[in-house]
């Protein structure tokens, strides 16, 4: 996941480096360091802003080992949806009620519908939905996808994936 | 020059394109030595037989004009276990109940220690490892190209020209006639009723559609893929198929919205055999219209290989017949 942080460094050489060590040492990948130099805090430390890329799990010990070196963060903002897919369901999407479906996908935590599109021929007639949905990683998206298999086969609705060779991106 | 004396059993659209290109490519086989000669010609009524050669332009015409190849009462079984030649052509219809007669016929010719060449795929996909077995017991070469794809190769471009590498995932489209209808409905925004109808009268779809929309057709093809490119041990039972009956002209409108095609894929890998409609990206190589077919390979050294060509079609899958007849004589 892609996680954005704001820290406070004390101002004294080195403390740069010592806020990047542990993104490079748990493997993470850093995509931006925002150094407001001249910028001073109340407290007279120097506020950073840090974009970087890690294994979720890995995030507690990056925050544990700044912590440990003394530094500040004073926001930990994850940008957690990360994984973007597309499936599309054939069936009486509305009569099997599309809230409850969207809602099951929205409750894992995981993966949201973050787009719907419903076209409804006549009545009684199938109906064709596209659903947009985000996903923490590509097996959470794969997690979401196999919820709303589950939940298609209880509604009795088809549901259309993407192919596998372009993942579920 | 190598003679091989071939029987074709079966002459339909597949068994008569046979024919048509061992007479248009005759100088072209004699120049690499080889020489099919047919020495027994059957439908599922009559049978011709001639020890120097039968001659194919006029058992073309007699099927043609009266709808038999010959006077001979032998049956297809019969010419296989009692006349001598090297080679049999077996394209009878697909029966995947039974196996049908190309089973029997597949049996008979190993027993006999005959090489096989067949577009036929019903005793493929039920009873593989059985068959591979007989053939391996009678010393026998038995290709099957066209059983997956027509025109399009496959099984011999994962098995041969892909060797050392380890295919991991195949993908595609192999069924012309859900291809067709699901291009056909998207251009039309028309019910699959509707485009079912047309497919019929232009021929790309049979009287009885089931065995090609219900996925089932697709399915035997995986199956020969899973047991001849993953050495599974699988047959109809264990694919999972969806089929394209279901889809509307609304859902294609959509997908193709959010820039997708849907067509009718199926997939085989180490954990699954699956048939049922995808969602593909308008530009991916996957995405072919019309009543083509297409297969992507992935491969653990070379990434993924893709292939298009005709799935079907009397001259097309001849084609595959023939460069099975000729890679098991050549050299
Ligand atoms: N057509 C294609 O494009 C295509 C592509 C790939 C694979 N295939 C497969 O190739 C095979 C042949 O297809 P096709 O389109 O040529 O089918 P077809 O036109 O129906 O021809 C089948 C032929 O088999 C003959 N036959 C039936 N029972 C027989 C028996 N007991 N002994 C001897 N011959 C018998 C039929 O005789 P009559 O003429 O007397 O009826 C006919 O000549 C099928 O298994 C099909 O699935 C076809």
């Amino acid at each position: 996941m892609r996680v954005s942080m704001d820290i406070e460094l004390k101002d004294i050489p080195g403390q740069l480096l010592l806020a990047l060590r542990p993104v490079s040492e748990l493997k993470g990948n850093l995509i931006s360091v925002v150094h407001h130099h001249e910028k001073r805090t109340p407290r007279g430390s120097i506020p950073v802003q840090l974009v970087f890329e890690i294994k979720p799990d890995k995030l507690n010990d990056i925050v544990s080992s700044l912590e440990e070196s003394g530094i500040d963060i004073v926001r930990i903002d994850e940008k957690r949806f990360f994984e973007h897919g597309a499936v599309l369901l054939i069936g009486h999407i509305v009569h099997t009620d599309i809230q409850d479906t969207i809602d099951t996908i929205d409750k894992t935590g995981y993966a949201e519908v973050v787009d719907l599109n419903l076209s409804m021929p006549k009545i009684n007639m199938a109906s064709s939905a596209s659903l947009k949905i985000d996903a923490i990683s590509k097996e959470h998206m794969e997690s979401a996808i196999a919820l709303l298999r589950e939940i298609a086969k209880k509604k009795d609705l088809l549901v259309i994936e993407p192919i596998k060779s372009i993942g579920v991106a | 020059m190598k003679t091989i004396r071939v029987s074709v059993i079966g002459f339909g659209a597949v068994g008569q394109g046979v024919a048509r290109v061992l007479i248009d490519k005759k100088d072209y086989l004699e120049k690499m030595g080889l020489d099919f000669k047919v020495v027994a010609v059957a439908d599922s009524r009559t049978a011709v037989i001639d020890d120097n050669g039968v001659d194919l332009s006029s058992v073309l015409v007699r099927k043609q004009n009266e709808g038999v190849v010959g006077s001979e009462k032998i049956t297809g079984l019969e010419i296989i276990e009692t006349i001598d030649h090297d080679l049999v052509v077996e394209t009878t219809p697909t029966n995947i109940v039974t196996g049908g007669v190309g089973l029997q016929n597949m049996l008979a010719a190993f027993k006999h220690g005959r090489d096989l060449v067949t577009s036929n795929k019903g005793p493929l996909a039920m009873k593989y490892c059985e068959l591979i077995e007989a053939a391996r017991a009678g010393g026998s070469h038995f290709r099957f190209e066209a059983t997956v794809g027509g025109a399009m190769p496959v099984l011999n471009l994962a098995k041969d020209v892909l060797a050392g590498n380890t295919i991991t995932n195949v993908e595609g489209i192999f069924n012309g006639t859900c291809n067709y209808i699901l291009t056909r409905m998207t251009e039309e925004h028309a019910p699959y009723e509707q485009m079912l109808a047309e497919a019929q009268e232009l021929g790309y779809a049979e009287t009885d559609p089931t065995y090609d929309v219900e996925g089932i057709d697709t399915a035997c093809k995986l199956v020969i893929l899973a047991n001849c490119v993953f050495g599974m041990n699988a047959s109809h039972e264990d694919v999972t198929i969806t089929g394209i009956t279901k889809i509307t002209p609304e859902a294609l409108l959509l997908a193709q919205n959010e820039g997708y095609a849907i067509k009718l894929i199926g997939e085989v890998n180490d954990s699954r055999i699956n048939v049922s409609p995808k969602l593909v990206p308008i530009d991916h190589p996957l995405a072919v219209g019309g009543s083509l077919n297409v297969a992507s390979v992935q491969t653990d050294l070379s990434g993924p290989i893709t292939v298009t060509g005709r799935g079907a079609g009397s001259i097309e899958t001849a084609s595959a017949i023939l460069s099975d007849m000729i890679s098991i004589y050549r050299d």
